[in-house]
């Protein structure tokens, strides 16, 4: 199958830290990987070292078995069998659709070029739009074009680097969920770069988290929400709640309640108890764990953001709350917490 | 000497700022491939061979020699008069440029769009085009005057086109600022505005003094010993070449020096705005009673600088009889040009490819090398690299001693800047992220180069070329010494002609220069966005 696997790979520009750090990972043939991390940490480097366009300082990239780069091996960028579709797509502006998506299509004769083009086409949800130049499409259908042309070759793996964040918001939803379906008919491994947390739980079989040069945590999406490693990590990928609180075997009690915990933490006795905003539920003040008082509102339409000040803990919680809103500040409110949460040593 | 500036079409990164690379990805960082690099280095080599070789001669009949050329007293008149010519046209230039600049772009102008256009006209006229429209109009002006006036009016555009652009960058936000701190619109002027113009008026007076230093048309025809002339005379009139060398040196160094200055303040005019968003326009500012007057200004300055030589022309044009000029020489003559500055063009845009994809897309000590080695011919007078030229074919290439590919090779170490410039510019409107997608599509560097780097930046190119082409037409001083024996273009007949009083006989030339360096210039305004 298509593994992509990357091990212990360290990329430095200059003297100093270098930008990846001993760097692994692992997708496994046909998933479609984020990897995740705040700007400057490295995402697009690793992405670069795996395309041949960057050699890596040590580490080895092999995909499909295939070792691309390594101790004395660097395979050029146009012998990997790798796409990539860059931001806002790329297309070459001097040629048309279908010329742009037949680029790769070196082996081919003319006629099996024009098959595979509108088979492309047709992939993308786009048939007729081979003679269009790449300026008389709109946003979205350059993006697809550009995905069309990196899967053209049938390459093993497929490298999309922020692809979306061009895209207005309305868009980009639509756009995503067709990459995705693409990509998965398609076979190929995919390995998306993003600075976007939502983008990447949504759409990724697999989120990596990038920091300091190495992956903080690859996991699943569900499992990199609710049971980060760290509270970083929590924070950087949704909003947190973290309070003090002792462990009881699998449960942890806190000022807001009692909690039962997502893994036991070997010989942990107190520590910080991450929730999620969403796992703290308002109810009337005399049928709660804990009880505060509302400090603060923020709108947002879909739900709500209350932020509370409770007795007993130094910083205020937040509380996402659906529906209808009735609080206001000043308000009196109870608190009960639902779900399961992990526990953090106080140092992290 | 031309302003490469002016040659290179806006560097400005036209794609949206998302689509713009972070600092770590904008060029490639890997070593250029060596099918860029041999290249490259060959044409970088050719381009710097010439100043070097001028250092060899020299100081070939040893430093003692050298030393007493440069210190001979003659030499520290040439130098003086050149300085002094320098001065007084900048002081001109920097005096026309910058009033004209605030009243096209500041002011409530009649007409400030067409002004605009009409002064920057004069680049299209060669200086010796002026020279020779002064003299045959007022033989007695030879000598400063004439010279002076000439290269003024030939050369302020260079200090109006940046202080210009100048005004239309900066932040009115500044001098609303200033306003409401209590200052009035002359005290604000002085204190804000000026200031903020100050790197784009130093950079363009440096290089209207470039422009000056180098000149040999104009300051020739007005019979004016400058350094230029003074090389020129000093090897036409001895055996020993030495003394022109040594002379040339001298000169090199001090338009090197000019022109790093002029990259210092390049580098320091970078006055941004503060805050994003897009700059609001100043509102103008009404004249009032001073309108007539700056009216005035602007007919004057257009009419000596355009007006004048052009009816000059046409006045001679009309007086000469058939009998001044014969019609089929001149369309040999013009063939002539055509055909070499054509040949400059294709050699010289051909050199700067290699060159200017590096320069745009790599960087790290090799690319900037190669790209300072490739502008070493900004900084060289024409009469200095032909000269180099001619000792170098003398001693090492006997049989290409004033042959055209010799002459084809000057211009192109002339010219290397302009064709460097737009390739550099143009390459780097074709975002590097489509080299990545070409590679990843199995294309190897050449590959890339050929389907998608050269087609992408090829309006640029052929715009580059185009202008290389113009610039060719017009050469004087290494055509005059690098011809074949017999051969004439347009530029050393038009000079002959001057040189010999024969103005009715000149005045074809020059029509026939100006007329043919007039279509290019045009189209290339025409297709700039």
């Amino acid at each position: 199958m298509n593994d992509l696997q990357v091990t212990g790979v360290v990329k430095a520009y200059g003297p100093g830290k270098p930008v990846l750090d001993g760097l692994d990972l692992t997708v496994p043939g046909g998933g479609l990987a984020a990897v995740l991390g705040p700007s400057g940490c490295g995402k697009t480097t690793l992405l670069r070292v795996i395309a041949g366009f960057l050699e890596a300082d040590a580490g080895t990239v092999t995909v499909a078995g295939r070792l691309l780069g390594g101790p004395g091996v660097h395979l050029p960028p146009e012998r990997r069998r790798i796409g990539i579709v860059p931001q806002e797509g790329a297309l070459f502006p001097h040629l048309s659709v279908a010329r742009n998506i037949a680029f790769g299509l070196r082996d081919l004769d003319r006629a099996g070029k024009r098959a595979r083009v509108a088979e492309m086409l047709d992939l993308v949800g786009l048939p007729g739009y081979a003679d269009r130049m790449p300026h008389e499409l709109s946003g979205g259908q350059q993006q697809r074009v550009a995905l069309a042309r990196a899967l053209a070759p049938q390459p093993h793996l497929v490298l999309l680097d922020e692809p979306f964040s061009a895209l207005d918001s309305a868009l980009r939803g639509a756009v995503r969920a067709e990459v995705r379906a693409v990509l998965r008919e398609s076979g190929a491994t995919g390995l998306l770069v993003t600075h976007d947390q939502q983008e990447a739980l949504s759409i990724a079989d697999l989120v990596a988290v990038l920091r300091d040069g190495r992956v903080a945590q690859c996991a699943t999406p569900q499992d990199l929400y609710h049971r980060p490693v760290d509270p970083w990590l929590a924070s950087f990928v949704g909003d947190a709640v973290l309070v003090p609180g002792t462990v009881d075997r699998d449960t942890a009690s806190t000022a807001l309640g009692r909690i039962a915990l997502a893994t036991a933490p070997e010989g942990l006795r107190d520590g910080l108890v991450l929730l999620r905003p969403e796992q703290l539920r308002l109810t009337e003040p005399d049928d709660a764990d804990a009880e505060g008082v509302v400090t603060d509102v923020c709108f947002y339409g879909h739900d709500a953001m209350i932020t509370v000040a409770v007795e007993g803990l130094d910083q205020a919680v937040d509380i996402r709350t659906p529906g209808p809103l009735r609080q206001e500040p000043g308000h009196r409110v109870g608190i009960r917490l639902t779900g399961e949460a992990t526990v953090h040593p106080h140092t992290a | 000497m031309t302003a490469p500036e002016r040659s290179a079409p806006a560097r400005r990164d036209p794609r949206p700022v998302s689509a713009q690379a972070p600092a770590g990805r904008a060029r490639a960082t890997g070593r250029p491939s060596s099918i860029l690099i041999v290249p490259a280095v060959l044409a970088a080599a050719l381009a710097v061979l010439p100043l070097g070789y001028l250092g060899v001669r020299a100081l070939e009949r040893g430093p003692a020699f050298a030393r007493d050329v440069v210190a001979d007293s003659r030499t520290g008149e040439l130098l003086l008069r050149s300085f002094g010519l320098t001065a007084v046209v900048v002081t001109a230039c920097l005096l026309i440029g910058v009033s004209l600049a605030w009243l096209t772009v500041r002011t409530a102008l009649p007409g400030a769009r067409a002004w605009s256009v009409l002064v920057t006209l004069p680049l299209a006229v060669p200086s010796y085009v002026t020279a020779f429209a002064w003299l045959s109009a007022a033989p007695s002006l030879a000598g400063f005057a004439g010279s002076a006036i000439a290269l003024t009016l030939a050369s302020f555009p260079y200090v109006y086109l940046p202080v210009a652009a100048a005004l239309r960058g900066t932040d009115p936000g500044h001098e609303e600022a200033a306003r409401s701190l209590g200052h009035g619109p002359f005290g604000t002027f002085l204190r804000v505005t000026l200031p903020q113009l100050r790197p784009a008026a130093a950079g363009g007076g440096l290089l209207v003094a470039l422009y000056v230093l180098s000149d040999f048309g104009a300051v020739s025809l007005m019979r004016y010993d400058t350094f230029t002339r003074g090389i020129y005379t000093s090897y036409r009139a001895s055996f020993d070449r030495t003394p022109a060398a040594a002379l040339s040196a001298v000169l090199v160094l001090m338009t090197v020096l000019l022109v790093a200055a002029e990259t210092r303040t390049r580098g320091r005019a970078d006055y941004a705005r503060t805050g994003t968003g897009t700059a609001r326009r100043a509102v103008p500012a009404t004249l009032g009673r001073l309108r007539p007057l700056a009216l005035g200004w602007c007919g004057m300055i257009v009419a000596v600088a355009v007006g004048f030589p052009l009816a000059t022309l046409g006045y001679w044009l009309a007086v000469g009889s058939s009998a001044a000029w014969d019609p089929a020489t001149l369309a040999g003559t013009t063939l002539t040009t055509l055909g070499v500055a054509a040949g400059g063009a294709a050699l010289t845009t051909l050199l700067a490819l290699p060159i200017g994809v590096i320069a745009a897309r790599h960087r790290g000590r090799l690319a900037h090398l190669l790209e300072q080695a490739a502008y070493a011919g900004h900084a060289v007078p024409g009469i200095t690299v032909a000269l180099a030229l001619v000792f170098l074919a003398v001693r090492y290439a006997r049989p290409l001693y004033q042959e055209t590919p010799l002459l084809l090779c000057a211009y192109a170490v002339l010219f290397l800047p302009v064709a460097v410039a737009a390739t550099r510019a143009a390459v780097l409107q074709a975002p590097p992220v489509l080299d990545d997608v070409a590679r990843s599509l199995g294309r190897g560097p050449f590959g890339v180069l050929r389907e998608v780097t050269v087609p992408l930046a090829a309006p640029g190119i052929a715009a580059g070329a185009a202008l290389t082409f113009v610039v060719c037409m017009k050469e004087l001083p290494a055509t005059l010494l690098l011809r074949p024996t017999g051969m004439d273009t347009l530029a050393t007949r038009l000079w002959t002609e001057t040189g010999t009083g024969s103005f009715a006989a000149a005045a074809p030339y020059a029509a026939a220069l100006i007329l043919l360096a007039a279509v290019p210039s045009y189209l290339l305004g025409r297709h700039r966005p």
